[in-house]
């Protein structure tokens, strides 16, 4: 057969043909065009069309950006030094950078704390937040709440040492009662935990030290996003296990702790969070004593504690539902008590569940943390609300403001929610 | 039951208050600090300037107050307050008195129990319009959007106005004052309308201010004035009449910078100076106070004129003019009762 067309054919390759590179309209960035972007002439129209309105927000906002002014005095000095240009005044951040972080009264020479405070709070989070780092490390989370708020609030450190004593004293008598049962341990750590407070409320007046190491601020004086951060952190801290305990109690077969949670959560969910944070304001400052005046931020953080943990709950009850129920009965099977079942066996599992939905209510409740600027405190927003834009220098001054706040709080939430979905990643154990 | 107990809380919940209440002026020398609610910023009237410290016309009636019973113009907490929450801060005790640019009305005198001790500015809703409109009466304004904001007494003196004056307009509804400048800016609406002094702040923002006048017309009337609790008079008199030592002083020609020389001996020619600096008599006794309170609450910031000027005068950029709040003398309406 070789031989047949031996002669006939002019030239026989030998060789193979190298492969040549594809047609320059089938690869490379005119390949990726044409198929994304102008598969059609439609598509074709659609994607001038967007380059257009691309070209003209950036036309507009990249000179308003680069040409800014930073420094100046007021809004008519910015005008001047733009002269009629295109251009941001942005001076009226580097002048009032200090009133947006720290709020407009908190001392400036100790403006250090709540910096030393808020770098401490990445080291005291990363054991909970990173399971590989060193578990020792949670001792110094045990310590952080005491030293941060002795830190930003200042005065005597012997009110931080008590609330940190009592509960050492209570943990103390929880490891010794535990083992008879859990309830006797739990009820009686809380007692031994409130005499030693109640004792101790007696003795730190007559010894606290007229001179403080660090000088006392009135929880008037906490502002900008400072107070964002403190109210953000507190009370998602403070939320998620009051939100297990109250998912735990709804779901109990109880009926009394069960409906005592049933209210709670339906009651609070039914109310806005603006009408708490009034009540918290306002009116409890008729049914206190004269004189005898809780901390406005402190009753602001049981507020929103109490508003995001009964969101907490239900997300967490979501979680609990979608457990099957072979994995109770398993539990029971294997004979494990009530706290033992939850703890080692349906809590990990509804939590990884749940972690979607509690990112979501803790990222919501950062940002509703904004809400107490109706109240008149001077958070992030309420410091742009009311001073900043009050002051007669800067009146006018809007995008450069609530862009800077826009940034912050993104910056924020981002991290929360680029963090969530690692830690989705990390404990992911099924096999979608 | 269970009611009653509720209601016997309330009661003696605000009998406490009551109680507290009887003494303020006590509980300010006791507490050293004079705690003074102010509005959590207006141009003008009340800010914190870039270190923290609060400016302002309303400011400067506090500052005055702490003065005269303190010694000490810095002896102020000044507590932010709200549209919303001014009200309740004052009735429950936490403030003693209130300086937050507050309309003096029947209601909120009689019924919600305050004391208004005078007026330090009269206010009254104006118009400002874009100047190339060529309108230059509120009405010729047929048939024109306007922004208002929404909930205040301003939207119904709009309607009234309108309805009196037999001519038609469209309401443009906003929320604050900041919203309301960029919908006028951007030409969302033809007329702004809320009370002059905002007007000639907000005006005062534009890049062209020249580009936009504000009507001749008022159409409402509000006085704004400081204002304590009902029930405690002494404390009442001694704010009413700091606020009269201010004005008084403009009119009888005494000055931060002549306080000092004036107030060391009794001249013979000027009796009312006299009394008014405790030279002669004794008004600060029968206040309660000492003889040299009003000098000292003159001292601060000087009289009502000097205040006004260094606040929201013509030299500002706000730029406003006496008008209504010039001394009666000069056709104004400032009156102070004499001290004698």
């Amino acid at each position: 057969m070789s031989d047949t067309h031996a002669q006939s054919v002019a030239f026989v390759r030998e060789t193979q043909i190298p492969p040549s590179d594809p047609p320059s309209s089938q690869t490379g960035a005119v390949k990726w065009m044409h198929e994304n972007l102008f598969s059609s002439w439609f598509y074709g129209l659609l994607t001038l069309l967007s380059l257009y309105v691309i070209y003209v927000v950036l036309a507009g906002f990249l000179p308003w950006l680069f040409n800014g002014v930073w420094q100046a005095s007021s809004i008519r000095e910015c005008r001047e030094v733009l002269d009629g240009a295109t251009g941001g005044c942005f001076a009226v951040l580097t002048e009032r950078w200090n009133q947006l972080l720290f709020g407009i009264a908190y001392p400036q020479d100790s403006y250090w704390r709540p910096l030393l405070a808020f770098v401490l709070l990445f080291i005291a989070a990363a054991p909970v937040l990173f399971a590989m780092l060193p578990r020792q490390m949670l001792l110094f989370t045990a310590i952080y709440p005491f030293l941060a708020f002795w830190l930003i609030w200042g005065g005597t450190i012997l009110w931080p040492l008590l609330a940190l004593a009592g509960f050492i004293v209570g943990y103390v008598v929880f490891g010794r009662l535990v083992k008879q049962s859990f309830a006797y341990g739990f009820f009686g750590a809380i007692v031994a935990a409130m005499i030693t407070w109640w004792i101790g409320g007696f003795i730190v007046p007559a010894i606290a030290p007229e001179q403080t190491l660090l000088s006392a601020v009135p929880s008037r004086d906490m502002g900008g996003f400072m107070l964002n951060m403190i109210l953000g952190t507190v009370c998602v801290s403070l939320s998620l296990p009051i939100g297990i305990v109250l998912a735990l109690g709804r779901q109990s077969s109880m009926p009394i702790i069960k409906w005592i949670c049933v209210v709670y959560i339906e009651f609070i969910r039914g109310v806005p969070l603006i009408t708490l944070l009034f009540v918290a304001s306002v009116v409890l400052a008729y049914f206190f004593p004269p004189g005898s005046n809780l901390d406005l931020v402190l009753r602001v953080i049981i507020m929103i504690t109490m508003f995001s943990s009964a969101y907490i709950a239900e997300v967490i009850r979501g979680g609990l539902a979608a457990l099957p129920r072979g994995q109770y009965e398993a539990a029971d099977s294997l004979g494990l008590d009530y706290p033992q079942a939850m703890r080692l066996i349906v809590l990990p599992q509804a939590l990884k569940i749940s972690i979607p939905g509690i990112v979501n209510v803790a990222v919501g409740l950062f940002k509703d943390t904004t809400l107490v600027s109706v109240i008149s405190m001077f958070d992030l927003v309420g410091a742009i609300r009311g001073p900043i834009l009050a002051a007669t220098e800067w009146n006018g001054v809007y995008w450069e403001l609530w862009l800077f706040a826009a940034l912050l709080f993104f910056i924020v939430c981002y991290g929360i929610s680029q963090y969530s979905q690692w830690l989705e990643r990390q404990l992911a154990t099924d096999h979608r | 039951m269970n009611k009653s107990v509720v209601f016997g809380a309330l009661t003696v919940a605000g009998l406490a208050a009551g109680a507290a209440a009887a003494g303020t002026l006590d509980d300010v020398k006791a507490r050293g600090k004079l705690n003074c609610g102010v509005s959590t910023g207006l141009v003008g009237f009340a800010a914190p300037d870039a270190s923290g410290e609060w400016k302002g016309f309303d400011v400067a009636v506090c500052r005055a107050v702490a003065a005269a019973v303190l010694d000490d113009p810095s002896a102020v907490e000044f507590v932010p307050t709200t549209g919303k929450t001014r009200f309740t801060a004052l009735a429950s005790g936490e403030i003693d008195m209130l300086a937050r640019n507050t309309t003096w009305t029947f209601s909120r005198d009689v019924d919600l129990k305050f004391e208004f001790v005078g007026v330090n500015y009269y206010d009254g809703q104006g118009f400002m319009i874009p100047k190339e409109l060529g309108v230059s009466s509120a009405k010729e304004l047929d048939g024109a959007t306007v922004c208002i904001q929404t909930g205040t007494t301003t939207e119904l003196n709009l309607a009234d106005f309108f309805r009196a004056n037999n001519i038609s307009y469209e309401p443009v509804p906003i929320e604050t004052n900041a919203e309301a400048q960029q919908q006028y800016l951007a030409g969302a609406c033809d007329v702004y309308t809320t009370d002059a002094s905002g007007l000639a702040a907000t005006r005062a923002t534009f890049e062209n201010p020249g580009d936009h006048i504000v009507l001749p017309e008022i159409v409402s009337k509000e006085p704004l004035g400081p204002l304590v609790r009902h029930g405690d008079n002494e404390w009442g008199d001694i704010v009413r009449w700091t606020l009269n030592a201010l004005i008084s002083a403009e009119e009888l020609g005494v000055t931060s910078t002549n306080v000092a020389g004036l107030g060391e001996k009794a001249n013979p020619e000027t009796p009312e100076i006299n009394r008014l600096l405790g030279t002669e008599g004794n008004l600060g006794e029968m206040l309660g106070l000492d003889a040299d309170w009003a000098k000292r609450a003159i001292a601060v910031e000087g009289n009502y004129g000097e205040i006004f000027e260094k606040n929201i005068g013509e030299s500002t950029p706000i730029g406003l003019a006496r008008g209504l709040n010039g001394q009666w003398k000069n056709g104004g309406l400032l009156y102070s009762p004499p001290f004698r």
